[in-house]
C-alpha cells in the first residue's frame, strides 16, 4: 500500500510529466490559455492514460513478452493507442453525447501526444505490476492536470502583463514555465522521506 | 526552388524547432549534455531521412483516406530499428535517452515533414529536405545542450573548462533551466530573425491531426478546440 502511495505522489509531484519530464509539452503550451479549455484536456489526458495502460499492460506481458516479440512494442503500443483513442471517440458520440461534449473536442488531439506513448512505455521499463502501472498513470494524469491548471493561472497573468517585444507570445511563455518548474523542484526527496 | 534553398530552410529560414516550434519535447528533454544532444539529432536525422524517402516513394500508392495511420506505422518501424541499433553498439547513448528514442514516433516533426512535404514532392527532393530539417533540428539541440552544458555543468563534450567548472550555475542542466534557454533562444531569434514574429504560436502543419481537424487555418489544434469550446 505504501509503495502504491509513493508511485502516486512521486508521478504527481516529483516526476511530474510536463515539467520535470517534458512529456507532452505541446498541449501543455497550446491549451493552457483558459481554465475550461485546460481542465478539459487534462481530464482527457487521465481518461486516456488509464485506458491505454489498462490495454497495453496485458499486451506487452500476454502477447508480445511470451512470443518473444519485445521489440514490437514501440509500433504496437502506438497504433493500439490510436486506434483506441478513435474508438472511445466513436463510441463516445453514439452512446454519451453529453460526455463528448466536454472531452470528445480534446481526445482526436492527443492520440500521439508523448505523455500517453511515455506513461505505457514507462510503466514496462519500470517492471510496474498491473495495479502499480495503473496507479503510476492515474499520478501521470494528475500531475498533468495540475500542472495544467495552475499554468492557466500564469498565463491569465502575463496576458496583460507588459512583456518586451521579442519576448511577445512564446519566449515568455517559456520563462514563466521554467519558474512554475521551479516551483516543483521543492519536493524533491520529500515523498521518499515522508514513509522512511 | 532549387535544391541548395531546399536543403538550407531547415537550418535557418524554418528550422523546425526554433522557428515552426516544433519536437519541443525532446528538444528540453535531452539537451542536458551536447552528447546526448547530438545522439538525438542523429537518431531523428536518420527516421526522417528513412520515412521521408519511403513515403514520397509510397505517396501514390498510399490511400488518401488512410494515410496518417501509415505514416505512423512506417515511422514507428524505423524508429525501432534505429533503437535497436543504438542499444547494440551505443548502450550509453540508450541509457541517457532512455525513454526518448522510442518517443521519436511521436515527434510532431517527422509526421510533419512526412504530411507537409513527402508526400507532395519527388524523392530526392523529400531526401534533401529530410537531411535539411534533420541538420536544423540537431543545430538547435546542439545550440541550446551548449548553453546548458557550458554554463550548467562547467565542460563542454565532457571536458572541463577552466573558470567555468568552478562556477557552475547547476539549475541550468535541470528542468527549469530547459524552459528557460529554449525561451532566450526564442526570444533571440523573433529579435534578429528577418520574420517577424508569427502570429500562430504553435506550427499546427506539424501536428499528426492536422488532416483530420481540417481547421490549421484558424489558430491551431489549440484554436480549435477554443472555438469549439465556446461554440457549444
Amino acid at each position: 500500500m505504501t509503495k502504491l502511495i509513493i508511485i502516486l505522489l512521486s508521478a504527481v509531484f516529483i516526476n511530474n510529466y510536463v515539467l520535470s519530464r517534458f512529456l507532452g509539452i505541446c498541449p501543455f503550451l497550446g491549451v493552457s490559455k483558459k481554465l475550461d479549455s485546460a481542465t478539459g484536456m487534462s481530464l482527457a489526458v487521465i481518461f486516456v492514460m488509464l485506458l491505454s495502460t489498462a490495454v497495453t499492460w496485458p499486451i506487452q506481458y500476454y502477447l508480445l513478452n511470451p512470443n518473444n516479440l519485445g521489440y514490437l512494442q514501440t509500433i504496437v503500443f502506438i497504433l493500439v493507442i490510436a486506434a483506441l483513442v478513435q474508438l472511445v471517440e466513436i463510441v463516445l458520440k453514439r452512446y454519451i453525447p453529453s460526455l463528448h461534449q466536454s472531452l470528445g473536442v480534446y481526445l482526436p488531439l492527443i492520440t500521439t501526444n508523448c505523455a500517453v506513448l511515455g506513461v505505457t512505455i514507462l510503466n514496462i521499463d519500470e517492471n510496474y505490476t498491473f495495479i502499480e502501472a495503473m496507479v503510476n498513470s492515474l499520478g501521470s494524469g494528475l500531475g498533468f492536470f495540475l500542472a495544467m491548471v495552475m499554468f492557466s493561472g500564469v498565463r491569465s497573468k502575463i496576458e496583460g502583463a507588459d512583456v518586451p517585444e521579442s519576448f511577445k507570445g512564446l519566449p515568455v511563455t517559456l520563462v514563466a514555465a521554467s519558474i512554475t518548474s521551479l516551483s516543483f523542484l521543492g519536493f524533491g526527496g520529500v515523498i521518499e522521506n515522508m514513509f522512511a | 526552388m532549387n535544391k541548395l534553398q531546399n536543403f538550407s530552410k531547415g537550418l535557418i529560414k524554418e528550422n523546425p524547432v526554433l522557428v515552426l516550434v516544433l519536437g519541443t519535447c525532446p528538444t528540453l528533454a535531452t539537451s542536458t549534455s551536447v552528447l546526448n544532444a547530438l545522439g538525438m539529432g542523429a537518431a531523428a536525422t536518420i527516421v526522417l531521412i528513412c520515412s521521408n524517402i519511403v513515403i514520397s516513394a509510397l505517396r501514390k500508392v498510399i490511400p488518401d483516406k488512410v494515410r496518417i495511420p501509415c505514416y505512423i506505422v512506417l515511422i514507428a518501424g524505423f524508429v525501432t530499428m534505429v533503437q535497436m541499433l543504438v542499444k547494440a553498439f551505443a548502450p550509453a547513448l540508450d541509457e541517457s535517452l532512455g525513454i526518448y528514442l522510442p518517443l521519436i514516433v511521436v515527434n510532431c516533426i517527422i509526421l510533419g515533414r512526412a504530411e507537409m512535404f513527402a508526400n507532395k514532392n519527388t524523392v530526392v527532393d523529400s531526401a534533401i529536405d529530410a537531411v535539411g530539417m534533420g541538420a536544423g533540428f540537431t543545430l538547435a539541440l546542439v545550440m541550446m545542450a551548449t548553453i546548458r552544458e557550458v554554463f550548467g555543468n562547467g565542460t563542454f563534450l565532457g571536458f572541463e573548462i577552466p573558470v567555468l567548472i568552478d562556477n557552475k550555475i547547476s539549475i541550468l542542466t535541470m528542468a527549469p533551466g530547459g524552459f528557460f534557454v529554449f525561451g532566450l533562444l526564442i526570444a533571440l531569434v523573433n529579435k534578429f530573425g528577418k520574420h517577424k514574429p508569427k502570429k500562430k504560436e504553435f506550427g499546427c502543419a506539424g501536428c499528426p491531426q492536422a488532416a483530420a481537424c481540417g481547421r490549421a487555418d484558424c489558430g491551431g489544434c489549440a484554436g480549435q478546440a477554443e472555438a469549439e469550446v465556446s461554440a457549444q
